[in-house]
């Protein structure tokens, strides 16, 4: 039996340890923000974070993350207020068709804890989810007015 | 802009007090497809969202708003833009508004044909806002009438003399006032207005016009269940299928016994696939793995064995379907359309010019997998999915089941990308016969290699132009000569000699500039199956006119813009034929590429390694032109730091949404120029996840995107697909100016490599 912490609240699981922690989290969870895309851990749409690390969820079996604190974007909001990256994409009306909006905003919130103002090369070089409406030009925008956000906050 | 005309009483718009609300239904009289002497329809019923929502709009006691908008939302911001048409005309705070996606509202007519209930529904073709511009307008002002009706009557004071504004109605003289929600429920009694409500001349627009962030991204940034994929029933069960990855290929041989096995699968249900040739209502021959659960049925599909022969096309490759296209060139196709004498023109001239150019199928691959929710039950069908298409998603089923079109409910849901792979409705049709067999709700999720592998593929195809110069340097002669797989291919009722019509707009530009000017189409046969890509055919034939203008002008010494605004000209009507028409102003596309040249630095000098090209197109009444900057470094890594956008898509109503459907078709047009075709070995498709079919992500996309509105205030067009077609060829034409190297093949991929 896994057990584990899904958005703070503690969870069991004793199924098939293989099933990918997205099947998992849409199925039986009813946390159905992270998305299916490809299946393979190319396009992202399936983004969560595992102890704060932003992990492809459709290629994640369930039985990596026992232990483990899964933060999906149900749970990034915290007391109803939106985290910085979510005000941003709020902010620069990104999202077109939002497929992978969920997707983006984890990797997003989870590269401002190790670049907190990220340049545009280290944008490109770690956020590789992809978004087929082509959003890229305000994404790009949001993550770094995310960093302000997010530095005006803690200062 | 046309008023729009309310002939007769009967035309006027419907509307109910549902409970405390005022609800109001939509004028029929403007709906074009509305078979033209149906009897009027029966009143809007509430019937869906809890009784909450009937038609368009819903006013609330406690002064909430809720409009609905009637064409699936796809990532098109209609969430947004149709209600700010109603909301105009309502006089309502737009931030108060929310909006809700409005189920398939159709109806069987007294000829007994199915019309549409309000307005048309699908989305597609760019023309959500141009077919409801004056329909939803029309709505609001009913509504802002028998809300000002029910003042009238509170204050006992003639509705002349009341003012609706902001969500209240008030009586200036005596300064009462009340508002909307506190008239609502009466409003809901008035008598409709004799007269059709006078609309709003565009000066005095308040909403229209103003930029509106799209209504529903609190719900998406916060991963709200929005999408097909996210619908459940209770007691639903799961499908994903396997299917013949050979085109029109059948089972040889199936072993289902270890899939059975599986825990929690359910059943293995076979659906037939179309007949060869045929028209499709599904795209294969498969097998549907259902179980309790998604993941026991993708356990299932793993184990379950089907050998399948190889088809009719077996032989297929990319390579043999290239050297087919090739050859149809040498001969003689279907002419079109021809003004003058081409072949004499041409033959006479002392200045001509050749180019070859080739498109390669390319697959729609929205993000969401294909996926409908299906309820095939004795009192009829229910259907929830992403589609484009409602209403085709209703005749469908209908064709597939022979259940009464009356019978089968629609909920489109938001769409996880369309781009028109989802104009088809295949997968509702799948999830309906599956639901069928096992007598139970189903939801069908597709993979993503059977996405890729089963798509209604943009068409691929070889084109050769041609054209003369006489020696004052005028264009006197040119053709376009196209041998490509029609998308119109295995359809109802279009024989051969129509296919064309999918694959070459005769009246595109430079159509009747020309004195000698010739089209001809020649049907190349593929068993690949096709369909509409967003833009359809514009994306490749503006590759290639753009970019053999370009080819010209270098050829001629002459600047690739001041050839193009020559050849434009005035402003000027000239007929068009094709969607998008009846006419096509070269004078707007040359006001666009004018503007992008002045917005982009067009004609400065660059450094060693750039380049910056230009490009316009006409798009589905829509103009618009680009300017791209590439940076070509000595390994021919390509970037493209810049892109600068004029468009002309007459009366804008969300300047954002225009915008962000600017971006959009940019970034899709780059990506697709960069690495995207769909590869055919042995009469299959091999592409089969997104690490070989390499869609664009953030590192490619150009950071700096402008776009440069002309709001001229003529009649609107929409705006999903003509920001696509003027970047390839822009982005061509600037790779040539900075490496002296022609891209006359896509995608782009390894060419630039040294």
């Amino acid at each position: 039996m896994q057990r584990f912490k899904i958005n703070g609240r503690m969870v069991d699981f004793s199924g098939d340890p293989e099933m990918p922690l997205l099947w998992f989290l849409r199925e039986e969870q009813g946390l159905k923000g992270a998305k299916f895309g490809c299946g393979a851990g190319l396009c992202g749409a399936c983004t969560v974070h595992v102890n704060g690390v932003a992990t492809r969820s459709c290629v994640t079996p369930i039985a990596a993350v026992d232990g483990a604190q899964v933060t999906t974007i149900e749970g990034l909001a915290k007391d109803d207020a939106l985290h910085p990256v979510q005000e941003a994409w709020l902010e620069e009306d990104v999202a077109q068709c939002g497929y992978c909006q969920a997707g983006q905003i984890m990797a997003v919130a989870a590269l401002l804890e190790t670049y907190p103002d990220p340049t545009d090369a280290e944008i490109d070089q770690n956020l590789t989810n992809i978004c087929r409406c082509g959003t890229y030009h305000r994404l790009r925008k949001a993550v770094h007015r995310a960093a302000k956000l997010k530095s005006g906050r803690a200062s | 802009m046309n008023a729009p005309v309310i002939s007769t009483r009967r035309d006027i718009l419907r509307y109910a007090a549902a409970g405390s609300a005022l609800v109001i239904a939509a004028p029929i009289s403007a709906c074009s497809r509305r078979p033209a002497d149906a009897a009027p329809p029966p009143l809007a019923e509430p019937t869906w969202f809890e009784g909450k929502v009937g038609g368009f709009v819903v006013i609330n006691s406690d002064e909430t708003i809720t409009i609905a908008f009637p064409n699936p939302e796809m990532g098109q911001g209609v969430d947004t833009s149709l209600p700010m048409l109603l909301a105009e005309e309502l006089e309502v705070d737009f931030n108060r508004v929310s909006t809700v996606q409005m189920p398939l509202e159709i109806f069987r007519g007294e000829d007994g044909n199915m019309a549409w209930k309000y307005v048309p529904q699908g989305s597609g073709g760019s023309t959500s806002v141009p077919e409801h511009f004056d329909a939803l307008r029309q709505a609001g002002a009913l509504a802002r009438h028998l809300l000002i009706a029910a003042a009238a009557a509170r204050f006992g004071v003639p509705n002349s003399e009341l003012v609706a504004r902001g969500g209240v109605v008030r009586h200036e003289a005596s300064g009462r006032e009340a508002s909307y929600g506190v008239l609502a429920e009466a409003a809901g009694a008035m008598a409709p207005p004799n007269d059709p409500p006078v609309l709003k001349p565009s000066t005095e627009f308040s909403i229209i016009g103003k930029p509106q962030k799209m209504k529903n991204a609190r719900a998406i940034v916060t991963g709200a269940p929005l999408y097909g994929i996210d619908a459940e029933k209770p007691d639903m069960l799961h499908a994903v299928m396997t299917r013949s990855p050979y085109f029109d290929g059948k089972a040889k041989s199936i072993d289902d016994s270890a899939a059975r096995a599986i825990n929690g699968v359910i059943d293995i249900v076979k659906v037939d696939g179309p007949t060869a040739g045929a028209p499709y209502h599904v795209l294969a021959e498969g097998y549907a793995v259902v179980a309790n659960s998604l993941w026991a049925a993708m356990k299932g599909r793993r184990a379950l064995k089907v050998e399948w022969d190889h088809g009719p096309y077996a032989d297929e490759s990319s390579e043999s379907f290239k050297d087919h296209c090739a050859s149809l060139l040498e001969g003689d196709g279907q002419v079109v359309r021809e003004d003058g004498d081409f072949n004499t023109a041409f033959a006479a001239a002392s200045e001509t010019h050749e180019a070859y150019y080739w498109e390669p199928y390319v697959s729609h691959s929205p993000l969401e997998p294909q996926n409908c929710l299906a309820d095939v039950t004795d009192e009829g069908v229910e259907i929830i999915s992403p589609t484009q298409t409602p209403s085709g998603a209703s005749r469908a089923v209908n064709a597939a089941l022979g259940v009464d079109r009356e019978k089968i409910k629609v909920m489109p849901t938001r769409i996880g990308g369309g781009f028109g792979r989802r104009l088809s409705n295949d997968y509702v049709v799948e999830a309906a016969l599956i639901s069928k067999a096992v007598k139970a709700p189903v939801k069908l999720l597709w993979t993503r290699d059977e996405d890729l592998q089963h798509d209604f593929y943009r068409p691929s195809g070889m084109h050769n132009l041609r054209a003369a110069f006489d020696s004052d340097g005028k264009l006197v002669a040119w053709t376009h000569r196209l041998a490509s797989a029609s998308k119109y291919y295995r359809r109802e009722n279009v024989p051969e000699s129509g296919y064309w019509e999918a694959e070459l707009y005769p009246d595109d530009f430079p159509a009747g500039l020309v004195a000698n000017y010739k089209v001809e189409y020649f049907s190349a046969k593929s068993g690949m199956p096709r369909g509409s890509w967003r833009a359809p055919a514009h994306t490749a034939n503006a590759f290639v006119v753009e970019s053999f203008l370009d080819e010209i002008a270098a050829r001629r010494g002459e600047d690739p813009l001041q050839l193009r605004l020559r050849l434009l000209g005035e402003p000027r009507d000239l007929p068009y034929g094709q969607h998008g028409g009846p006419v096509f102003n070269p004078g707007r596309l040359a006001a666009c590429l004018r503007l992008a040249a002045k917005k982009g630095d067009y004609g400065e000098t660059l450094p060693e390694g750039r380049g910056r090209g230009i490009a316009g197109h006409f798009t589905f009444g829509g103009y618009c032109a680009q300017i791209v900057d590439v940076e070509i470094d000595g390994a021919g890594n390509l970037r493209v730091p810049r892109v600068i956008a004029a468009v002309d898509i007459g009366t804008v109503v969300n300047p954002n949404g225009v915008i962000a459907q600017l971006e959009s078709g940019v970034n899709d047009g780059l990506s697709t120029a960069l690495r995207l075709a769909i590869n055919v070995e042995g009469g299959r498709v091999t592409n089969a996840n997104f690490d070989t079919y390499d869609l664009m992500k953030i590192a490619d996309a150009p950071p700096i995107i402008e776009t440069h509105i002309i709001d001229n205030g003529d009649t609107p067009s929409g705006m999903g697909e003509m920001g696509i077609p003027p970047l390839a060829p822009a982005l061509a034409n600037a790779i040539y100016q900075a490496t002296g190297k022609r891209i006359r093949n896509l995608p782009i991929a390894d060419q630039l490599r040294v």
